[in-house]
């Protein structure tokens, strides 16, 4: 069964500012990350599928079931993360997660029982009990991740979750995502308008630009099975570039690095032999999986 | 390994116990509401002031009842009292109403309600319903104990209490009227702003402002205009109802007999207010 399923979804605002345009996509369970720029319709995609707004044209269905006729049995599976401040400064994560709670119909104890399950699986312990207020961008980023959690949803719509992290915070973040949709058994639409970021995390990627579908595929799919490996040497990269090739590597030039595809087993010892070989001094070698962004880079130029 | 580890090992539970429908939600919301209202669960500060106007109000009571059974001398009855006390109770709304949903719209908490199956009407209803409850209390409870020092002291046995609370009765009533016509008003003003001063600043200028057109307004010559005159303050307005359900036991406001053109007026003021709430959360609830 598909989680998302929409067919020429087109939403404009008073008329003249389309928002999304004839999208279509259907997406499977798993973690799926929702990329495109600011302003691409991300948001708004995300507040059709809660029902939160009705498309101009088009359907839209969300667990096999319509958000725009039956919004509440949507809603009851769904967790809603937003992207910009959401929470009161003057009460306690535990106290408002477990209010949260019972506003999705949890009784009181269970609500307050899964709040502390919710927090705690967030990486939230005895701070829960202090003021939202005194809390770091990455505690409040925690918190509104748990009060998604807090009702065990099917489904994760997050939009934006690393928004003002630093990058231990971003990793942070992006491994519990990760978890949640692998251990936990949730599907998370995480949306983002890095695609370097989410592409680590997710099973399938949606990129929307401007409103209209880029391209909806999984992940698997879109990257070639081939790993790079990026080597910068201080000197004598056109000697190293020139004795690769040589060999039958493919190399492409990158600024002062040089990206080699590993296509064979021993393809990383033939490299650092080369480069011992030719006695150059190496200054960093980094292996990358193929970045999805480079299967975009084509065509978003040609949008543009 | 780290401590992370450690509690990722416990794992994630499902949850398949009961979920509650929405008068379950409707009550949540009802009781945070009253909770807030009179700052339970929030900081000391925030208990400040609804405490001080309900030890106030609860104080004039003990007084009042402290005098009659004394001296007789019944200086306010049980509607009189809620006329005297008006001015706490738009302080208690002032501070009260903005708590209540200023609150929400400044830190922009309205997204996680509205994504949950959570109606605006509901949210609201919720809202409004826990304001009439703090502003009754507010004042009922005094006249609780007005009417628990007048039973006591009463000299004509069980008839007199029976007396007493045929007046409470109808006085709570009346305290209902102020607290619907109170919430009504103060919510509506209080859900234009996020933030929560110019919301008390705008709920007690509207109070405020008004009083002086009516006191002009009953300075006229014609007598039709004085008894039509409290229809332009809130507060002499609820006076004149309470004149016309409640001949004998008001402050006496002459309404002649427009006491209907009263009752239709707060009707469409309170209907008027919870709409127009309705549709500026309709626009709020879409994010």
């Amino acid at each position: 069964m598909s989680l998302i399923a929409t067919e020429a979804l087109t939403k404009t605002y008073g008329g003249r500012v389309t928002a999304l345009s004839d999208l279509t996509v259907d997406v499977e369970p798993g973690v799926i990350g929702l990329v495109g720029a600011n302003g691409a319709g991300k948001s708004t995609f995300i507040k059709i599928l809660l029902g939160l707004l009705a498309p101009t044209s088009g359907s839209v269905r969300v667990f096999d079931l319509d958000p725009t006729v039956v919004p509440d049995k949507v809603r009851t599976r769904v967790g809603y993360m937003p992207e910009h401040d959401c929470l009161p400064p003057d009460v306690s994560a535990a106290e408002f997660v477990t209010h949260l709670g019972r506003i999705s119909g949890l009784p009181r104890t269970a609500a307050r029982e899964r709040a502390s399950e919710a927090l705690r699986h967030v990486g939230l312990y005895e701070e829960r009990y202090r003021q939202i207020g005194g809390y770091s961008t990455g505690m409040k980023q925690r918190v509104k991740l748990a009060q998604a959690l807090v009702h065990d949803p099917d489904l994760l719509l997050l939009d934006e979750p690393t928004n003002g992290l630093d990058p231990a915070g971003r990793d942070a973040m992006l491994a519990l995502i990760h978890r949640i949709g692998t251990e936990f058994g949730i599907s998370v639409v995480v949306c983002s308008h890095l695609l370097g970021e989410v592409e680590r995390i997710c099973d399938s990627l949606v990129a929307i630009e401007g409103g209209r579908l880029l391209r909806a595929d999984r992940i698997s799919a879109m990257t070639t099975a081939s790993d790079i490996l990026a080597v910068e040497v201080s000197e004598g990269t056109d000697e190293l570039s020139a004795e690769l090739t040589k060999q039958d590597f493919t190399v492409t030039r990158d600024g002062r690095l040089l990206l080699v595809e590993l296509s064979e087993e021993d393809a990383y010892d033939r490299i650092l032999r080369a480069v011992a070989d030719l006695d150059l001094p190496l200054h960093r070698l980094d292996q990358r999986r193929h970045r999805v962004a480079e299967l975009f880079a084509t065509r978003e130029k040609a949008d543009v | 390994m780290s401590e992370a580890s450690v509690i990722h090992d416990i794992g994630y539970q499902r949850y398949d116990g009961p979920r509650l429908g929405r008068g379950a939600v409707l009550g949540a919301i009802y009781i945070h509401g009253l909770r807030a209202a009179f700052g339970f669960g929030r900081s000391a500060k925030s208990k400040i002031f609804p405490w001080l106007v309900s030890g106030i109000t609860i104080l004039v009571a003990v007084i009042l009842a402290a005098v009659r059974a004394q001296t007789g001398i019944v200086a306010l009855n049980y509607v009189q009292f809620d006329d005297a006390m008006s001015w706490l109770v738009i302080l208690f709304v002032a501070i009260v109403a903005p708590e209540l949903v200023s609150r929400d719209l400044r830190s922009g908490v309205l997204p996680l309600y509205f994504s949950r199956p959570l109606r605006a009407a509901d949210y609201l209803g919720a809202k409004f319903v826990a304001l009439v409850t703090a502003v009754w209390l507010v004042l009922g409870v005094p006249q609780f104990v007005m009417f628990l020092g007048a039973a006591f002291t009463t000299k004509t046995g069980m008839s007199g209490v029976w007396n007493e609370l045929g007046d409470l009765l109808p006085a709570w009533g009346y305290t209902l009227i102020w607290a619907v016509v109170f919430a009504s008003l103060s919510l509506l003003i209080a859900s234009l702003t996020g933030k929560r001063a110019f919301a008390a600043g705008g709920i007690v200028a509207l109070f405020l402002m008004s009083t002086p057109i009516f006191g002009v307004l009953q300075l006229l010559p014609s007598r039709t205009a004085q008894e039509l005159a409290g229809l332009a303050s809130p507060m002499m307005l609820i006076g004149g109802v309470g004149n016309w359900l409640f001949p004998g036991h008001g402050t006496g406001m002459p309404i002649g007999r427009f006491g209907p053109v009263y009752a239709i007026e707060a009707a469409t003021v309170i209907a008027a207010c919870l709409l127009l709430l309705l549709a500026r959360y309709r626009k709020v609830a879409s994010l």
